[in-house]
Parts: C-alpha cells; sequence; structure tokens
C-alpha cells in the first residue's frame, strides 16, 4: 500500500465509522502505541472534517473546531508474553495518555496490524480499567489474519493475507517520515 | 540491567535514563482510577527492613501493589533476627521460599552485597547504612529533570550531614555522572574524607555553596548514627548551616529546595523553607512510587547478555 491508498482507505473508514454509530456524538479514538496513535490522530481529523459542514468556513471565521478526543494507550504491561520469557532487557514502556472519561463513550480502539488478537487482548484489559465504555469498536489498518483468540476487526483497511514466515510493516509519517505498508519475507 | 541494584554504580548511563523515562510511564498509573497493571503479575516480592521506615517501606509497597506483585513486608521487630538470627541466614531462609526479590534497608553498609552473593534473588538496596541509596537518588534526579528539564550544567548543592548520609552518596555517584555540577556543604566534622575525589566541590560556607544553585537538597541530621560530638549544639548548626529563606535568596530564582526526610524541622532546614514555594519535598516522595515501579518492572525481566 502506497501513501495515496493509505489516505483513501482511511477516508472510507471514516465514513463507515460515522455511518454505523450515526454522527459523532460519544465517540472517542484511542490508538495503540506505537503506529496506533498517529492513525487515530488521523481518522480524528477525517471524521471532524467529513461531519462538520462548515470545517472549510470556520478556518477563515476563525471558529474553534470541534474536536475528537483522541488518546494513546500503551499496552507493554498487560502483555501476556512479558514474564514470560528471562532473556534481554524489558520492553520500553511509554506513557498512556487518555485525557477524557471514557465512561459512556463509543471507543474506538485503533491498531496497524491485526495479527495473533493478542495485543487487541491486552488493550482491551487496560481499558477497561480507565472506565466502562458505552462499546469498543476496532479499527485496523492492516489485517493479515493468524489469529490466535476470538478478536475480529469492525473495520479494517485491508485484508492481506500472509504467510507466518512473513511479516508486515507499517511506516506512517509521523514515525517513519513516509506513509507505506510492506511485506517482508524473513 | 544487572542482577542487583546495590548501588548507583551498577547501572550504566543509558539504564539510567531507560529508568527515568519508565517512571515517566509508571506515574501515569498513579493517576487512573485503577491504579494498578499486571505487569508482576506471579512474582513474590519480600520487604526486608531491618531499620524504621515510613517513606521508602510504604513507597516500595504501593510500587509492588500497583504492579500485581505478590508482596510481603518483614518489619524486623517482628521476626526471628530478634531471636540471633544472622542477615545472611534470615536470607537464605526467606530464599527457600523462592521470592522473585528482596528489598533490603540495613544498618550495616554493604549487606545489600553480602546478599546479592548468597541470593539468587534479585536484591535491591532500600538503604544500606552509610553506603547507598539508589532509589531516592533515582527518584532525586526524577524530580530535578522534572522541574528543570535537564540535569546537565546544573548547579546542585547538597547541604548537611554529609559524613552519614547513603542519600549524598548515592546522589554524587548519579548527578556526576548526569554531568550536574555538585557542591557539597557541611561541618568539617562531617565532611567525608576524600569525598573530592568523586568529582564534587566541598565548602564549609553555605552562602558559597547555595550562589547561584539551581537545586538545593538538604540532608538530615542523623543523631541515631553519631557516636561523639560532631557540632556544639543543634542550635548553632542551624545558625551556621540551616536551610533559612535569607540563605535560599542567594540561589536562583527559580531554585528548588529537596529533602528526602525524614525532615528535623528547625535544624537543618527552616519550617517556612520546607513548607515554602520552592519546596518539592512532596514531590520528591510522590515520585518514589513511579521510580520503584520503574525499577521492580526493569529488574525483573531478563539480564543483559543472558
Amino acid at each position: 500500500m502506497d501513501a495515496d491508498r493509505i489516505g483513501r482507505t482511511l477516508t472510507r473508514i471514516a465514513h463507515e465509522i460515522l455511518e454505523r454509530n450515526r454522527g459523532i456524538e460519544e465517540l472517542a479514538l484511542i490508538g495503540i502505541r506505537t503506529r496506533g496513535v498517529p492513525l487515530a490522530k488521523r481518522l480524528a481529523r477525517t471524521i471532524r472534517d467529513i461531519n462538520d459542514p462548515l470545517t472549510p468556513l470556520r478556518a477563515d471565521l476563525s471558529l474553534p473546531k470541534v474536536e475528537i478526543p483522541t488518546g494513546a494507550l500503551d499496552i507493554t504491561l498487560y502483555r501476556d508474553d512479558l514474564m514470560r520469557t528471562a532473556i534481554g532487557a524489558q520492553p520500553v514502556i511509554r506513557k498512556t495518555e487518555i485525557p477524557f472519561s471514557i465512561d459512556d463513550k463509543r471507543i474506538l480502539l485503533v491498531d496497524d496490524v491485526l495479527y495473533t488478537g493478542r495485543t487487541i487482548r491486552a488493550a482491551l484489559d487496560a481499558l477497561i480499567e480507565f472506565g466502562r465504555p458505552k462499546a469498543i469498536q476496532l479499527v485496523v489498518l492492516v489485517d493479515r489474519g493468524h489469529r490466535e483468540l476470538p478478536i475480529k476487526a469492525d473495520y479494517v483497511g485491508k485484508n492481506l493475507p500472509t504467510s507466518l514466515m512473513q511479516s508486515v510493516q507499517v511506516h506512517l509519517t509521523e514515525i517513519d517520515g513516509r506513509d507505506e505498508v510492506e511485506i517482508l519475507e524473513s | 540491567m544487572k542482577k542487583d541494584l546495590l548501588s548507583i554504580s551498577d547501572l550504566a548511563t543509558d539504564e539510567i535514563y531507560r529508568v527515568l523515562d519508565t517512571t515517566e510511564a509508571m506515574r501515569e498509573i498513579g493517576q487512573r482510577p485503577i491504579k494498578k497493571v499486571p505487569a508482576l503479575r506471579g512474582k513474590t516480592v519480600v520487604n526486608l527492613f531491618y531499620e524504621p521506615s515510613t517513606r521508602t517501606r510504604t513507597s516500595f509497597e504501593i510500587a509492588e501493589k500497583r504492579l500485581s506483585a505478590d508482596m510481603l513486608s518483614i518489619a524486623v521487630g517482628t521476626s526471628s533476627a530478634q531471636k540471633g538470627e544472622t542477615l545472611a541466614d534470615t536470607a537464605l531462609n526467606l530464599e527457600a521460599m523462592a521470592p522473585d526479590m528482596i528489598v533490603l534497608r540495613h544498618a550495616s553498609s554493604g549487606a545489600g552485597h553480602l546478599l546479592s552473593r548468597i541470593c539468587k534473588s534479585r536484591i535491591i538496596n532500600a538503604g544500606d547504612g552509610m553506603h547507598e541509596h539508589p532509589t531516592q537518588a533515582l527518584l532525586d534526579a526524577f524530580t530535578i529533570r522534572e522541574h528543570k528539564k535537564r540535569i546537565d550544567g546544573l548547579k546542585v548543592a547538597i547541604v548537611g550531614d554529609l559524613l552519614h548520609s547513603r542519600v549524598l552518596r548515592s546522589n554524587v555517584l548519579l548527578l556526576t555522572r548526569l554531568g550536574a555540577e555538585v557542591w557539597v556543604c557541611g561541618p568539617t566534622t562531617l565532611v567525608p574524607t576524600g569525598i573530592e575525589q568523586c568529582g564534587v566541590r566541598v565548602s564549609t560556607s553555605v552562602a558559597e555553596a547555595v550562589a547561584d544553585a539551581d537545586v538545593i537538597m538538604m540532608l538530615r541530621i542523623q543523631q541515631e548514627r553519631m557516636q561523639g560530638a560532631f557540632f556544639p549544639s543543634l542550635r548553632e548548626y542551624f545558625d551556621t548551616f540551616g536551610m533559612t529563606a535569607a540563605r535560599v535568596a542567594l540561589a536562583k530564582p527559580d531554585v528548588i529546595i529537596m529533602h528526602p526526610g525524614p525532615m528535623n524541622r528547625g535544624v537543618e532546614i527552616a519550617s517556612d523553607v520546607a513548607d515554602g514555594p520552592f519546596s518539592v519535598i512532596l514531590e520528591q516522595v510522590a515520585n518514589g512510587v513511579a521510580v520503584r515501579m520503574a525499577v521492580l518492572y526493569l529488574l525483573a525481566g531478563g539480564q543483559e547478555g543472558d
């Protein structure tokens, strides 16, 4: 997937989110670190712009934009393999930043690649400790299959059938300087 | 990370920064409605305290609970040490019950090193005699970095009972490593011999030590460790070395005042300074929990080169 394709995909997902949730009421996005975070921010902007017909006018009239609450979640401490192997240094933990209450919100959980489903399991456990959302929906840019847990995405950018020997690498401008999804043979 | 954290010198410089950065993430957990993560589930941590402690022990206990470790604290007043059991025997008996980590506070310098040699469990030094108190220095560095956004190039004045202070030794090792200009100040009788070889400036004048300082760190007068008269009276000590508002005024206008606690108000620090606008003493305590969570988490993993 190239930059253009990623952009269109995110726009399509934004439309699907609005269709399914009938607007932005109670919506909030939470990106899973690392690459879910910029994806969540992009989706938040796109959803806002689609939903608010005044978007182009607001800038001219210097009206404040209606922002959709967006947060970042680090799931490292919830990983099921955290203490399994006593090899090497501990994984780096980064900050979880959810600057709003998730109670009674419709949470869109955003990640780049859906694979075994274990990250999402950890993210669900982590999220529940912040409150009781009305619903949690899962958004992923790429679904590469090989699930090990009963988890399914609500919005999928692209289904990429892969073999276990391959790895899927998502690059995003905010972190990697370019937008691209590539499959690497290992 | 090495197996144990006994001294600041057990940490490479990049590991110090890793602890400080992890602390940042750990602090957020303390602000959640549910202040608990499952990271150390199934790990057993024993807090073995041979000396009285409120702050450090509570801080470790809260940190362990927030990481979901199974923890227990042994206050030596109620343990078999009262019946004459040696530290090594106590440790071997605890070891037989297979804890993953032991947090040790002991009145003898090097007690952690002794345990480290005979135990497979990871040992965290929570203060050994007059030697070191590494997690205190780490939380001090974290608090300084938070306020000043850097440590490199800062002038840090450490004033008080230098001789008996493990907090001093850990802080000197840590802050000089991170590039701070460290001044130590106290009565000549309480200046450890050879301290200037650690790369610090020594002064017996508080005015000189705190002049243009970014950070003033006060150390407690440790009367319980003093055998003999190191200064004429507490009153005279306060007059000469006590941190008063007038002395604070000699430092930079945005100076922060630190104290590892417990404070002797009116001995090393005036009450209006301890409770004043420059004081970050209670922030230090708050940050202590997050620093200890970071240390517990990082030590619980594998060792470098495993």
